[in-house]
């Protein structure tokens, strides 16, 4: 109670302007009226610019594009989703969906440990140091981490470097002779990209994983234990299933992060596009706006449904 | 009430989660070491492995660029103007938010998670389309605007969690004491969401510092640090310039979050809560 200086309210109250107290008394009496007021600018500011933009950009997805004089006029057309079909626009969604799933999965496998030690085992200044050492990398500078990759993967870079010291090239080569997985170098195949995919969003995973098990008494466990559980055991049906809405929420990020990224994938892996690549060229070079907003749409739709997914299965509460 | 004690005589980890546990911290640091090591190598143009030898040359040729310090000047102000924004925005958010049931509540809680579950593209594009619609060209304030759209969650986040666990008994014996609103809020309320208010500013600060996706959009012909990295990715001739602006990167937000994390840190228990 240092905070408070007892002594001094009243002497304040009393040599304090009435207007002041009369508005307190106001407001106080019409709790609307004072909700109203805490809620206008911030209504405003999301309303305005922030769901008006994405509704500006749901309209225009709308909008006709003329390839021969590359202008768009306000006439409204299905065109642009129906061109989403398109067996090459359908390709850039599977592969960017694909590879937004694989990251998730792959961040949460790798993730999970981390989490787990850090809420169950790391006391005292263990837990603090653990809890700064996936912090700072996860506020580290996006564009300075997805730039190390490409300096990590390149040819005569350290990992090409590590491998050829421990004989392993053969085995690398075989590895990015895969289809799919492979390519003709580690920072231009798939498997480059989904490392730094992987890499940038796991942060992202781990603490929320961490908040969800720490969440978890430790009694229950203790309880599983007497009652003659394994760990394995208590683990696989107790801890799990309360941890895994940790899972669920850390995903929202993984994925969503995934699906929109579009700097990665020009930095890192084949020539493949992305949902996001496809967007910035639309948009961007060939001033296809129409399009670009379209493409858009996909991400805000997948994403849509996945927040009712997750919300079902309780990943708002550990968020 | 710290439970760290009681933890210690805890069971102890098994060996393999141990090693993937630390595993993965360094996962997470590597390639970041990486970068720190790379600024200081006396070679020039190539990424190779081992280095060649150790200088600090760059940081100096670095620090006389004309171009590395608007863009930090820059950074530095949109980061400014859009924390300040969100700081009002979020604060006034979660005090209406933080004890109230009303009709739409749910619908705010959303909207303030939007900007940021949403992927970076959308905003972006979007807050552009609508520029554009608006006839607003890309400049200074289109880059804010944008920031503190998804800035704001970071001050809510912090300010409705304390808020959520200062008593509300405390408010009320100010008024039995007399106060009025405005000076229940100023002697009793912002003490108590002062830290919350500082740290959600700094990551507020921090998130707006390092964007990229949503910048790329709304900056228009505008440099942000971000920006200026991402231009030189693709310029051997400038790679220890990069380097050194990387590690300068890494240092202005890694201060400013451990800041945050020691200001957030240790207020599980707001003073007054016990009773």
């Amino acid at each position: 109670m240092e905070t408070l200086p007892p002594m001094a309210l009243p002497s304040t109250a009393r040599s304090r302007a009435p207007w002041t107290r009369a508005v307190s008394n106001v407001l106080y009496r019409h709790g609307t009226l004072y909700l109203l007021l805490l809620l206008t600018p911030p209504i405003l500011w999301f309303g305005v610019v922030y769901l008006g933009s994405l509704l500006a950009l749901l309209v225009q997805s709308f909008y006709t594009f003329d390839d021969f004089t590359m202008g768009v006029t306000p006439e409204f057309t299905w065109a642009n989703y129906r061109a989403l079909l398109d067996a090459a626009n359908h390709d850039i969604i599977l592969r960017t969906v694909g590879m937004a799933a694989a990251v998730t999965v792959a961040s949460a496998l790798v993730g999970f440990p981390v989490a787990y030690y850090m809420a169950r085992y790391a006391t005292g200044w263990r837990k603090g140091f653990f809890y700064i050492a996936v912090m700072l990398p996860m506020w580290a500078s996006y564009i300075v981490k997805a730039y190390s990759w490409t300096v990590i993967l390149s040819k005569g870079g350290i990992v090409y470097w590590l491998v050829e010291r421990l004989y392993l090239l053969p085995a690398l080569e075989w590895v990015l002779a895969l289809p799919v997985v492979g390519g003709s170098s580690l920072s231009t195949s798939n498997l480059g990209r989904f490392l730094v995919f992987t890499y940038v969003w796991m942060p992202f995973m781990i603490l929320p994983i961490q908040a969800a098990i720490e969440r978890v008494p430790g009694n229950l466990l203790q309880a599983a234990a007497d009652l003659g559980a394994r760990p394995a055991q208590s683990f696989r049906t107790v801890l799990l299933p309360l941890a895994f809405p940790g899972v669920v929420a850390g995903s929202i990020f993984t994925f969503s992060l995934t699906l929109g990224d579009y700097i990665i994938p020009q930095l890192v892996g084949p020539p493949g596009l992305f949902i996001g690549n496809m967007v910035y060229t639309m948009q961007g070079s060939i001033g296809n706006m129409p399009m670009a907003a379209s493409f858009t749409v996909v991400p805000i739709v997948i994403i849509g449904l996945y927040l009712t997914l997750a919300r079902r299965l309780g990943a708002f509460d550990a968020l | 009430m710290r439970s760290d004690a009681r933890r210690d005589d805890g069971p102890k980890a098994p060996v393999w989660l141990r090693v993937l546990a630390y595993g993965g911290l360094v996962f997470l640091h590597f390639p970041i070491l990486m970068v720190g090591l790379y600024a200081f190598n006396t070679e020039e143009s190539a990424f190779s492995f081992p280095l060649k030898g150790f200088t600090l040359r760059w940081f100096q040729a670095a620090a006389e660029r004309e171009d590395v310090l608007a863009a930090i000047k820059l950074s530095l102000q949109v980061s400014l103007a859009s924390t300040a924004v969100a700081l009002v925005l979020g604060s006034l958010l979660a005090g209406a938010l933080y004890r109230r049931r009303f009709f739409g509540k749910e619908a705010l809680n959303l909207m303030v998670i939007l900007p940021i579950a949403l992927p970076g593209i959308i905003t972006g594009i979007a807050l552009l389309s609508a520029f554009r619609l608006a006839e607003v060209s890309p400049n200074f304030w289109t880059i804010a605007v944008g920031h503190a759209t998804f800035c704001v969650v970071m001050v809510y986040n912090n300010v409705v969690a304390r808020l959520r666990r200062m008593p509300h008994s405390l408010l009320e014996a100010s008024a039995d004491l007399g106060a009025d609103g405005l000076q229940t809020f100023r002697h009793v309320a912002l003490p108590q969401m002062a830290t919350a208010l500082l740290a959600g500013g700094i990551l507020a600060f921090a998130l707006s510092f390092d964007e990229l996706i949503v910048t790329t959009f709304t900056a228009g012909s505008e440099k942000t640090l971000p920006i200026w990295l991402l231009d030189q990715l693709g310029r051997p001739r400038d790679v220890p310039i990069t380097n050194v602006v990387a590690v300068w990167v890494m240092l202005i937000t890694a201060v400013p979050i451990l800041v945050a994390w020691r200001l957030t840190r240790g207020t599980e228990d707001v003073a007054g809560s016990s009773r």
